[in-house]
């Protein structure tokens, strides 16, 4: 809402000294936020005065039509001589009154006027159109003309109020009141502690039986509606000056007198009105829900298909306007300027119910001023005085004569009341504010208030929002001043700290970013033909995703089912931004859709919702386990002075699941997989047990060459995903301590000789089981392949087997015995021999 | 044996000391002067054969030379030791300046660790930190915090929509527009009192620039117990900022409008740079605050009645306050962030200068 301090200062008699910047800190401290105070004629200096065009000579042989002028200006440039002013607009005759800028002036932004040659001629000033002076849209774009009764040599700072300055006030949604400059100004007169005026304090005939007929058939749609009408305006009547300023200050164009005037009236007293060009419409004037099929071309001429639960106004024919919303093309008030001129019409001033106009209007995707504010909230008891406004100004200004009908239908309603503890405010607040204080803050917003301990309260018809004792609060404290509160500490019971699952998020994100690994979290929104560039199966789980109904980009319509696009994204990012040797991790949500999507029920809000209705909820919802993974591209150990670098590959990817996995306190079992995006040679699955069955969480190594290539990466990227969740599940957070023998080590290497293919994991295992209890930690420190020295097909594997006992000094054939042993079983199970 | 003699015999092994000039030559001369073919072995040999009363005095003569011959040659070897142990060790030296990265350091975002940072804070209050799901049902997001199916707060939320059954357009599921819903979800699976933070990534429909962007991420604050007030909200407030930004930090409430809360205020917390000297002083300007002198956090309140009923929780017996604000607003200006870009686009550049804490 924008709010000219001009306009206020006629409800409330602000001391002359106090700036808009004053006024904006007061109602910041009462609750309104003001955002913006928007200087108008900031710099403007005249002469700037009324002229009269008296020549128009047409210069020819330039790229644009050029036009030569001479201008009175009455005594104004000192002369009294006509002003020879070079001009570039067309709209505007020989006999216009215009404004004229003179040598000497300043307009706003800087613009200084001076006499200058051009187009061959010398220019002393300017004919000024109404964005040269900052005056906003008055629908020309061209030079202003006045109105022709406009007095010569008048200064024009003044008489176009150039020199203002506005208010721009982000209204919240339970502050419909302050959508007019009556409601900021009834804020404005408690803030300063000054007496209102209220412009909507008119005597209002009462209503009678010769006014226009109306029938509401809706009565809780519509639970007022005031018409009256007013006759033989003037096809010629303009808005005045004043009028069409006020309307561009607040931020609307001048369209035409008698819309103008209702605009006008809806500015300054927040009731919405319509004007019917009464000769267009066609008997009783009703208000009901639509009909299925029924169609209606409102003022912006679109045709809308309505709704069984839009209210509309009707006449003989059907519908006239979208109550409440938008009028509708066929009773549309005519321009004066294109035809005859609309001179009898119908205005209406009515109160919709909220819910109703914020649905029709977002059922249509139609935002209007009037749906804006019946959303928020009218002063239902305002709309007779609005009316009555509305017909005074058309009398006014148009010239019309008021018909002395007056329809009103009213539905009954009482004034709400809320009973509240006189101490309520205080104990919200923490402050003891006492009876008194509160009585007086609840009568200044226009309460009335009765009862001693329990207090009364009647809130008044503009404060729709007033509904509960809180709300009472509120008001109570905010005019105390929030910025009175003390700062008091309350005492929490003791917390537990951060859960298990928090913990381990830390934890991992800590230890990859010590492994040398940069955090790097992306959106979730992915497109589905990144599956096909994962290359996996058509029937891969993973591509089963939950999509939006409005994404932002219509080609990533889904939410992510794996990290890797996102992070696979930013390390393409960095590539191309020059950065080569990269190692990116991300911990997020993925999102998994049920086997059966359902519907997310509206449970009620005026109790607690069942276990039951929780868990069905819940249900409705994607399951959302927390991921964690990493990519990596270039070199992993950067070369230098201490020599030659390492390329990132397969085996930090590994590495890197593995480090989670130490966090999470899991025992990864880390093996030979294949899936869609990794390099099918190059892949280990990730596999935990959780109650006696293995599970696979992840997969790690090189991708795919073919995936490097769709998702343009640089060549061996390697990539590692772990679901964290299922980790954590089978996590021991709680390690047990080793016993420390302070005996002797006792060393043992073998070299085991395998066929190629013989993963090391599984001849590990088979010489920890083999070597017992002695064996205190074991160590692969070799892999070796030569066709020569060991036959084709052939690896050898070297490891140092550290043996130890907690009581004793082993001796030389213990610990050869427990080697032997374990050597024994690596050959049972796989097959090696030890190396000759 | 002559006196002279075995001074003669010592003076040249002190000499010969004197003139090694490497541990090799004094080795030699070690040999020449105390190994067993020296002339003063010899003379020691000797004295066996001399008469009983010329051995003492003989053996004395003869000790003192050889004991003054050994203490010079280990003092010599000391000081040649100590000349090769000097110049070795300087041949040994290293420019300590050459770098060794090797394995570049990681760092963990800015925008978790802030958030880990202020977790903190609470924690140790008491508080604990609680969290939900990123995509929500419209009751958790919406109805139960009072914002209502055709409140116009809920019009002006910017949400995504989740896809029905069937493609269809109504789930009852969003992607969450705040981390309210985490305050029902404590409410209802929380015993009372709660005192909870619940940081979280959140989504409005909102285009990335330079100030805005589609995925951000709340902390929000819920506090339920008998008799909290709006000075605990307060107090608690200037708690946080003093704990994030320094002794005598304070906040500022502003009244304003949320459906969840009521009374409802907007925070801002003194400018931690310039402490509110800026403002109408032009000849200090301050880039954080515009000279404003106040910098806006968020939105709190006590938590409306409403919404503590539908958590079934009695709101003639509890109150509560709650507040939330933005981790992304809190990093720019924490920590003079320009483009909110910089926040999501992962660039290596952006995130290792701030390492695994803030």
């Amino acid at each position: 809402m924008r709010v000219p301090l001009s306009w206020l200062r006629e409800y409330v008699d602000l001391p002359a000294t106090e700036t808009g910047r004053d006024v904006q800190a007061k109602l910041i401290s009462a609750g309104l936020e003001v955002e913006t105070v928007e200087q108008l004629g900031d710099g403007l200096k005249g002469p700037l005065v009324v002229g009269q065009v008296l020549t128009i000579e047409e210069l020819e042989g330039f790229k644009k039509p050029i036009r030569f002028c001479t201008v009175d200006v009455g005594t104004a440039n000192g002369t009294g001589e006509p002003q020879e002013i070079v001009c570039g607009a067309r709209n505007f005759a020989v006999g216009d009154k215009v404004v004229v800028v003179l040598p000497g002036a300043e307009l706003p932004g800087g613009f200084a006027i001076a006499a200058r040659k051009t187009y061959g001629k010398t220019s002393h000033g300017m004919i000024c159109s109404s964005d040269e002076l900052g005056m906003g849209d008055d629908g020309t774009k061209g030079i202003i003309v006045l109105p022709p009764e406009t007095e010569v040599g008048k200064d024009a700072i003044e008489l176009l109020e150039l020199v203002d300055e506005v208010l721009d006030i982000a209204v919240t949604a339970n502050r419909g009141d302050c959508l007019s400059i009556r409601g900021v100004a009834r804020e404005t007169a408690i803030a300063y502690g000054l007496p209102l005026r209220d412009p909507a304090l008119l005597d209002v005939p009462g209503p009678n039986a010769y006014g226009y007929p109306v029938q509401v058939s809706d009565p809780f749609g519509c639970d007022r509606f005031t018409a009256r009408t007013v006759s033989g305006l003037s096809p010629e009547a303009r808005s005045p000056i004043w009028l069409k300023r006020r309307l561009q200050k607040v931020g609307m164009r001048p369209i035409s007198l008698a819309v103008d005037i209702t605009n006008y009236v809806m500015m300054e007293l927040g009731q919405p009105l319509h004007a019917y060009d009464r000769g267009l419409v066609q008997g009783t004037i009703g208000v009901r829900r639509a009909g299925e099929g029924e169609e209606i071309v409102t003022l912006d001429g679109a045709k809308r298909k309505l709704h069984s639960e839009d209210l509309v106004i009707t006449d003989d024919r059907g519908p006239i306007g979208l109550a409440g919303v938008m009028g509708g093309a066929n009773t549309e008030i005519a321009d004066h300027e294109e035809g005859e001129g609309t001179t009898d019409v119908v205005i209406e001033a009515a109160h919709f119910d909220a819910v109703s106009i914020a649905r029709t209007a977002r059922r249509h995707k139609l935002s209007s001023e009037a749906s804006r504010r019946f959303e928020r909230g009218v002063d239902p008891a305002a709309a007779a005085a609005a009316a009555q406004r509305t017909v005074d100004l058309l009398v006014l200004l148009a010239g019309g004569t008021a018909d002395a009908g007056v329809t009103e239908i009213a539905a009954p309603s009482a004034p709400h009341t809320i009973t509240v503890p006189a101490d309520h405010p205080d104990k919200v607040a923490g402050v003891e504010y006492g009876r008194e204080t509160v009585v007086r803050r609840l009568q200044q917003v226009g309460c009335d208030v009765y009862g001693q301990d329990e207090l009364i309260v009647t809130v008044p018809s503009w404060r729709p929002d007033l509904t509960e004792v809180n709300d009472l609060a509120e008001e109570v404290i905010r005019l105390e001043g929030y910025e009175n509160l003390p700062s008091t500490l309350p005492k929490p019971p003791s917390g537990r700290g951060l859960t298990h699952r928090q913990r381990l998020h830390r934890r991992v994100g800590r230890a990859l970013a010590g492994a040398g690994y940069v955090e790097a979290p992306n959106y979730p929104f992915i497109g589905e033909q990144v599956f096909d560039q994962l290359l996996l199966e058509a029937d891969d789980p993973a591509r089963r995703v939950v999509k939006l109904t409005n994404p932002l980009n219509d080609e990533e319509p889904a939410l992510r089912t794996t990290l890797l696009p996102g992070l696979l994204g930013a390390l393409r990012r960095n590539d191309g931004r020059g950065s080569h040797d990269l190692a990116l991790f991300e911990t997020g949500l993925v999102f998994l859709p049920r086997a059966e999507q359902k519907v997310a029920a509206a449970l009620p809000v005026d109790r607690r919702p069942t276990d039951e209705e929780i868990a069905e909820l819940n249900a409705a919802l994607p399951e959302q386990p927390r991921h964690v993974a990493a990519v990596l591209a270039g070199a992993r150990e950067q070369a230098g002075w201490w020599g030659k670098g390492r390329p990132a590959d397969w085996a930090d990817a590994t590495e890197a699941a593995r480090a989670v996995a130490r966090e999470a306190g899991v025992e990864l079992i880390v093996r030979g997989g294949q899936y869609g995006p990794w390099h099918p040679g190059r892949c280990a699955e990730l596999v935990v047990v959780a109650d006696g069955a293995e599970k696979v969480v992840g997969h790690a190594g090189e991708l795919h060459p073919r995936v490097v290539k769709a998702f343009g990466l640089p060549a061996r990227t390697c990539a590692m995903e772990l679901d964290l969740d299922a980790l954590e599940a089978v996590g021991d957070d709680t390690p047990q301590a080793p016993t420390i023998s302070t005996f002797p080590v006792a060393t043992q290497d073998v070299a085991l000789v395998v066929d190629k293919f013989v993963p090391h994991a599984d001849v590990e295992t088979a010489l920890r089981e083999g070597a017992g209890e002695l064996l205190e930690g074991i160590r692969l420190f070799d892999v070796y392949e030569n066709a020569e020295q060991l036959g084709d097909g052939k690896k050898s594997l070297a490891y140092a087997l550290r043996f130890r006992a907690g009581d004793r000094t082993l001796t030389v054939d213990e610990a050869s015995a427990a080697r032997d042993a374990a050597v024994a079983l690596a050959g049972e199970r796989t097959g090696a021999v030890l190396r000759g | 044996m002559k006196p002279e003699e075995i001074e003669r015999m010592r003076d040249e092994a002190l000499a010969a000391f004197a003139a090694a000039d490497s541990l090799d030559a004094l080795q030699e001369a070690k040999v020449a002067h105390t190994g067993g073919t020296s002339p003063l072995a010899l003379a020691n040999r000797e004295i066996g054969a001399l008469p009983p009363q010329a051995k003492a005095a003989a053996g004395k003569l003869v000790g003192q030379a050889r004991g003054a011959v050994n203490k010079a040659l280990a003092g010599r070897q000391a000081e040649l030791e100590e000349e090769r142990d000097a110049r070795v060790l300087v041949e040994e030296a290293v420019d300590v300046t050459l770098p060794y990265d090797r394995v570049p350091a990681g760092a963990r975002h800015p925008l978790t660790t802030l958030s880990e940072r202020i977790e903190d804070v609470f924690v140790a209050m008491g508080y604990e930190v609680a969290e939900g799901p990123q995509v929500e049902a419209e009751w958790f997001n919406f109805d139960a915090l009072n914002i209502g199916p055709d409140h116009p707060a809920r019009g002006e939320a910017d949400t995504f929509f989740v896809q029905g059954p069937e493609g269809g357009t109504e789930s009852g599921v969003v992607l969450r527009t705040h981390t309210s819903p985490v305050q029902i979800r404590s409410l209802l699976s929380r015993e009372l009192p709660v005192y909870v933070i619940c940081p979280g990534v959140v989504y409005r429909t909102d285009e990335l620039d330079a100030t805005h962007t589609p995925v951000f991420r709340q902390v929000e604050l819920l506090a339920v117990d008998e008799g909290l007030t709006m000075a605990d909200l307060k107090g608690t407030m200037d708690h946080m900022v003093q704990a994030l930004f320094g002794e005598g930090m304070k906040t500022r409430l502003r009244p304003n409008f949320f459906p969840f809360t009521e009374p409802s205020a907007e925070m801002d917390m003194v400018c931690y740079v310039c402490r509110g000297e800026s403002v109408g002083n032009p000849d200090r300007p301050c880039r954080t605050c515009s000279s404003e002198g106040w910098i806006e956090l968020g939105g709190c309140g006590m938590v409306n009645p409403k919404v503590l009923k539908a958590c079934g929780v009695d709101p003639e017996k509890y109150s509560g306050f709650a507040f939330g604000f933005g981790i992304e607003r809190m990093l720019m200006f924490r920590h003079n962030v320009e483009d909110m870009r910089d926040m999501v686009e992962g660039d290596v550049r952006f995130t290792r200068p701030f390492g695994m804490e803030i």
